[in-house]
């Protein structure tokens, strides 16, 4: 028994050669992984929004201060940004660069106009007295909203800065791959978006 | 070496004009019922409206997961999906056990006076 151990080659736990791999071959699964730990990060505030939800304070509840038009519009220019920034990917994949730059700024446009809903949502509820800091409920609501907002605010400088390096350096695979970086970010946040007009907005108005 | 390229490229799902479509126009009918629904005052059974809500909810993620975000099991040799499933698991021990055991807490550790009860 002791022999063969002993005869046995010793065991190695590292590869014999490094693997050869392209560069940036890791990108998209560790950003996949960062996606998932901003997932986390939703996670905590929409369980914080469970728990603080109903604490009103005596003050207004979702009821008097959510309107659904405005929410249903602001979904709508999200998902329209989604398909468009997948328009933007196809034309990528064909090399197009002129075309994947005209989608990427339609995207771009309904990104803004989402986050221009949502600062007048905000500034109309501040007005009317609902501010942060009038109930658990507005606190955990303007947390919540506003980082996913801040997300959009994020994505959008980031879409910016993307097209002012493609049009100075063209589609070269290191721009490809961050676009395929902002690709999976952008559609991330609108499946955030389905949970906190799910839970948020069509939860408290039922 | 430029056979391993093509595959690395081969890699990434872009989808197809079709594809992209699809989960398009599932999404606004799958956005559209819960809206029209809630706005319309719901069913009679308040049950019965949450269950609807979450529901299309719960779809139309897997639906933007499949069409939007090119989830499959074998992107990444399979460890996107792994990653998406252990987050999915430390996702609902957090917000179950959080509205559980903060639950328990509201109604049995803290006595307060009348009418700031919050619910």
């Amino acid at each position: 028994m002791s022999s063969t151990v002993t005869n046995a080659e010793p065991r190695r736990f590292h590869l014999d050669h490094e693997p050869h791999l392209p560069e940036g071959d890791s990108t998209m699964l560790g950003f996949w992984i960062y996606l998932m730990s901003d997932c986390l990060i939703f996670a905590v505030l929409f369980a914080v929004y469970a728990v603080l939800g109903q604490g009103f304070a005596g003050g207004p509840g979702p009821k008097e201060l959510f309107e659904l038009p405005l929410v249903a519009l602001n979904t709508a220019m999200l998902l329209l940004s989604s398909i468009t920034y997948g328009f933007a990917m196809l034309e990528m994949a064909q090399k197009r660069q002129s075309q994947m730059i005209r989608w990427l700024i339609i995207t771009g446009l309904f990104g803004a106009a989402f986050l221009t809903i949502e600062l007048y949502e905000f500034y109309h509820l501040i007005h009317e007295g609902a501010t942060p800091g009038s109930s658990a409920f507005l606190s955990s609501f303007f947390t919540l909203v506003g980082t996913h907002g801040l997300h959009v605010t994020f994505g959008i400088i980031w879409l910016i800065t993307l097209l002012v390096q493609v049009t100075r350096t063209g589609l070269t695979p290191s721009n490809m791959r961050r676009l395929m970086c902002l690709s999976l970010f952008w559609h991330f946040l609108d499946v955030i978006w389905i949970g906190v007009f799910t839970f948020v907005y069509l939860m408290g108005m039922i | 070496m430029s056979t391993d390229d093509m595959h690395h490229a081969d890699n990434h799902d872009h989808g197809s004009v079709r594809s992209y479509t699809t989960g398009f126009i599932l999404s606004v009918i799958l956005t559209a019922i819960p809206f029209i629904l809630v706005m319309a005052g719901g069913f009679s059974s308040r049950m019965l409206t949450v269950m609807v809500v979450l529901g299309m909810a719960v779809i139309q993620i897997v639906v933007h997961m499949i069409y939007f975000l090119h989830m499959n099991s074998k992107s990444e040799k399979g460890w996107t999906l792994i990653s998406l499933v252990f987050t999915i698991v430390v996702l609902f021990i957090m917000l179950s056990g959080s509205v559980w055991v903060m639950y328990h807490m509201n109604t049995n550790m803290m006595p307060m006076p009348q009418g700031m009860t919050g619910q």
